[in-house]
């Protein structure tokens, strides 16, 4: 309280926050008005600035360990506060680099169109980049459960319209059952919401973290929220719609989808145990949350080595890696002190979202160039792919070693924190899983390599030429992902200070 | 009981009639209804909680009450867009339901 | 027991029934009839809740607009439906039932043990609301205290209107939205689509000026003019405007644009983002929500109208 209390002073530098927010809503209005020549040219010149703005926060998160803002001048609980501390800044400049590496990526499928009337699909997507993108920083820093029901809410429109694009039925179809679900997710979310408010009075997370008492009115509460959210996020068993979904948008779109839209929910599942109510978490409940994050690490890892389709092998990949961040809140558990305290684990889930966020984008990014140069995405066909597109598949390898967990990867970094955490918690059988996990990931993305090394069966008819800016993308996202774990980013460096750890332990 | 806790128990009802439709009817549209049944359920519990807040000559809390219109709103968009889907799936040969698996090119033809 | 007890009673087992009845019905057609008397009945809770600009905002969008919506999707997809005939598993449906049972039992355990002295912001709202100029708290709330949430919201209806026209075939996409055919034969219809609009246009009007003072608003406000725009377009009085139209374009984003325009010279007037400066501050809100009103009125006859169609004009 003192804290944010403190931080709202406006030489905090807090208007940043807003900024990440409005400012892709300007765009994306400015796109509606322009239409969708004009959509293409604001979508990309917002790309950078974006960007800056992402940064200037992690600068003031850096220097001031906390960024705050009261929006309107209204205090919580009548008004809205947002905040930004080391987890929002890192998901802030993640999402701003993978947003604008998807929106280069994207200028080939939807640049300005061509003729007159045309453009529905420029349009769309514009659109939903930038309300995705506005949606994803209000999730990273809203601290007032409603307002955090808006992002989640915007998320949901920006990321459905992306799923169907092509308007073909298949992706039609994904696109009603994605919506489904998250609605019936936000639903929930706010029913939840809804009980905490009228047993204690307020939405505000500061506010609830100091009122909130274990008792059934909260219990029920965090777990409609939670059931809701994991609905969102895709944590088995309710991953049914993202394999489709993911797998059926343009490449660029299932690049979001995969590696931003679904840290929203999951980041507001952290910032409801960690910060709303930590003195409400039992080891049960957390052991429960791992269980389903173990279920979905072994089930969508088994399920990716049976697909025939690279896009849906690297959709079920991404049903797996989510599995590792709920494994966060089993290691988070303190069971001494009988709440969740922010360490080893949590950092290591951050820097899971984080390497996961580079590793796919890149995936699905170089997914898309190989369907594109074959003309098809069938694994079999794969032969000969090694010589013909050297680059999208050192992309694609490269982003492979990060989800693998091998050196010096973000993703080796990020199991090597959740390894630990479960050692030094003698919680050995989340060790196994998270090993188990990793060698399956091996497998098949090996098998897709082995093909992709392999003679091609028949000679290669004609390859489609793809240009070389459009391999650059994924190969530099790729490599952010490999270079993360070495990069001695403070917040991130496994061990030393770890940054992540001690910033979100202050609030605490 | 009072009244209000009567439309609050109301409320809850609403939220299991709904999530039961939800889950059991295989139409499309009917799993629309069933998301608004839902919906105003939780609505009504957030006006049950709004109406027991009564205080300072107001008849109830005003910050729920206004959160209620948002969430109508937010509601409503989500049925117009769903609806859209679901029209949209229907024309391109998709049928009423998940049951029929949309075939990878979409060339049904639409019912007449 | 008294008279209200057993009056409220009776509503709450009417709009049980109604939800009962909208899950329950073979037919889909009849499914949404009910579904829209459910919204119509729920209204009157919202009455006897003293929540009149939840009333008013139930019964023109909970259900008239999604009433429309609903209906016309049930028209339109009658043949198909009709053709479904697997019902699931009886014990996917006791799984159901159970399941959903312990869900409500549990959200009315925690009704019945909410707090005895409830918390509110009440007291909060009104301490706070001469700042704003206005005599309506739930107004203030709206475009004060959480003018941030308002602004956002307005957002997701532009996001779900592009997201509705990218769902428009490739051929036609920027054409005419696809209009309710099934009622411009109606007589009725066509006379009180001449007569209601003016009427609708001034009373919508009133709601938000007194929206400032009263229960209404803008968003109310909205929904009526967007209804009686609706009929005109349902009695085939007018065309849906091309979706390329510029104006249109225009209008669509103006409400918000100029909300964030307003809330960015807060920051140099006022000192914070959505802050107003205290003497203009009522002004300043309704001069937010004129444009607003537009916008929002736009937006739900156009949600409501649906994706462009190629057959609907070039």
């Amino acid at each position: 309280m003192t804290l944010l209390a403190e931080t709202v002073a406006p030489a905090a530098g807090g208007g940043w926050l807003v900024a990440a927010i409005i400012f892709p809503v300007v765009a994306l209005l400015l796109a509606v008005a322009g239409g969708a020549r004009f959509a293409a040219r604001v979508g990309v010149l917002a790309l950078p600035a974006g960007l800056a703005i992402a940064v200037a926060i992690a600068d003031g998160v850096a220097k001031h360990g906390v960024l705050g803002y009261y929006v309107g001048g209204w205090a919580p609980p009548l008004g809205i506060a947002l905040r930004a501390d080391v987890l929002s800044a890192a998901m802030l400049v993640t999402t701003a680099i993978v947003a604008s590496g998807a929106g280069l990526y994207a200028l080939h499928d939807f640049g300005p169109p061509r003729e007159p009337g045309g453009g529905r699909q420029t349009l769309g997507f514009w659109v939903s980049l930038l309300g995705a993108w506005a949606a994803l920083n209000l999730a990273f820093v809203g601290r007032d459960l409603f307002n955090l029901y808006v992002a989640l809410e915007l998320l949901t429109f920006a990321a459905v319209p992306l799923v169907c694009l092509d308007g073909r039925a298949p992706t039609l179809q994904a696109a009603l059952r994605y919506l489904l679900y998250a609605l019936v997710g936000s639903v929930l979310y706010l029913l939840g919401a809804v009980l905490l408010y009228g047993a204690f009075g307020t939405l505000d997370v500061e506010l609830l973290a100091t009122v909130v008492r274990p008792e059934p009115a909260a219990w029920a509460a965090a777990a409609l929220m939670t059931a809701g959210l994991l609905a969102k996020t895709a944590l088995f068993p309710l991953h049914l719609w993202l394999p489709p979904a993911h797998a059926g948008a343009p490449p660029a779109a299932s690049a979001v989808l995969s590696a931003l839209v679904v840290k929203g929910s999951f980041f507001i599942v952290l910032r409801l145990w960690f910060d709303a109510l930590p003195g409400l978490a039992t080891a049960m409940a957390m052991q429960f949350i791992g269980l389903l994050g173990a279920g979905a690490i072994l089930y969508g890892s088994a399920l990716a080595l049976r697909q025939s389709r690279l896009k849906l092998l690297v959709a079920y990949s991404t049903v797996a890696q989510i599995g590792y961040l709920f494994l966060v809140f089993p290691l988070a558990f303190d069971a001494s002190a009988g709440r969740l305290v922010a360490g080893t684990a949590l950092a290591g889930g951050l820097l899971q979202a984080v390497s996961h966020a580079f590793a796919k984008a890149a995936m699905f990014m170089s997914a898309g160039l190989v369907a594109v140069a074959l003309g098809h995405d069938r694994i079999e066909g794969f032969g000969g792919l090694a010589r013909a597109r050297p680059v999208s598949l050192l992309a694609f390898a490269l982003a492979g070693v990060s989800l693998v967990g091998l050196p010096p990867s973000g993703g080796f970094a990020a199991k090597w924190l959740l390894l630990s955490a479960a050692v030094e918690s003698g919680q050995w059988w989340w060790a196994v899983v998270i090993v188990l996990g990793g060698l399956l990931t091996g497998a098949y993305l090996i098998l897709v390599l082995m093909r992709a090394l392999q003679e091609p069966a028949a000679p290669t008819a004609s390859l489609r030429p793809v240009a070389a800016w459009r391999e650059a993308v994924p190969l530099a996202l790729a490599l952010l992902a490999v270079l993360l774990g070495l990069a001695g980013l403070a917040p991130f460096q496994p061990g030393a200070g770890t940054g992540a750890v001690a910033a979100a332990e202050a609030f605490q | 009981m009072s009244p209000t806790t009567l439309f609050g128990l109301c409320g809850a009802a609403l939220v299991g009639i709904g999530l039961y439709g939800l889950l059991t009817d295989s139409r499309l549209l009917r799993k629309i209804i069933a998301f608004n049944l839902v919906g105003s359920g939780v609505f009504l519990l957030f006006g049950v909680i709004a109406r027991r807040g009564a205080a300072a000559e107001l008849f109830g809390d005003p910050v729920p009450q206004a959160l209620v219109i948002t969430g109508i709103v937010v509601a409503f968009s989500a049925t117009a867009l769903a609806v859209a889907l679901l029209l949209r799936l229907h024309e391109a040969g998709g049928g009423a339901t998940f049951d029929t698996p949309a075939d990878e090119a979409g060339v049904k033809r639409p019912d007449p | 027991m008294s008279f209200e007890l057993s009056y409220e009673l009776l509503v709450g087992l009417l709009v049980l029934t109604a939800a009962a009845w909208s899950v329950a019905a073979r037919d889909t057609y009849s499914a949404t009839v009910g579904f829209v008397s459910y919204g119509l009945l729920i209204a009157i809770m919202w009455m006897q809740l003293q929540a009149f600009d939840v009333a008013l905002a139930e019964v023109a969008i909970g259900s008239g607009l999604t009433g429309l919506l609903l209906l016309s999707a049930a028209a339109r997809l009658r043949a198909a439906e009709a053709r479904v005939t697997s019902r699931p598993p009886v014990m996917l449906r006791i799984v159901a039932a159970l399941a959903c049972t312990a869900v409500s039992v549990s959200i009315a355990a925690t009704v019945l043990r909410l707090p005895e002295s409830a918390p509110s912001l009440a007291g909060a709202a009104v301490g706070a609301l001469p700042a704003t100029g206005l005599g309506n708290p739930v107004n203030g709330v709206l475009m004060a205290f959480r003018a941030f949430d308002t602004l956002l919201e307005k957002v997701v209806l532009v996001l779900s209107l592009v997201g509705v026209w990218s769902l428009a075939p490739e051929p036609g996409w920027s054409g005419r939205p696809r209009l309710l055919h099934p009622f411009a034969d109606d007589g009725v219809l066509r006379f009180l689509a001449r007569t209601l609009p003016p009427i609708g246009l001034l009373f919508g009007a009133h709601l938000m000026w007194n929206g400032a003072d009263e229960p209404g608003g803008a968003f109310q406000g909205a929904t009526v003019l967007a209804a009686m725009w609706l009929l005109v377009l349902m009695a085939g009085l007018g065309e849906a405007p091309r979706i390329r139209e510029r104006w249109l374009r225009v209008a669509v984003v103006a409400g918000p644009m100029t909300f964030i325009t307003v809330g960015l010279a807060g920051i140099g007037v006022a000192g914070a983002f959505l802050a107003y400066p205290e003497p203009h501050a009522k002004s300043l809100i309704l001069f937010v929500e004129l444009p607003m009103m537009l916008t929002i009125a736009l937006v739900l006859a156009l949600l409501v109208a649906g994706p462009p169609e190629p057959t609907a004009g070039p």
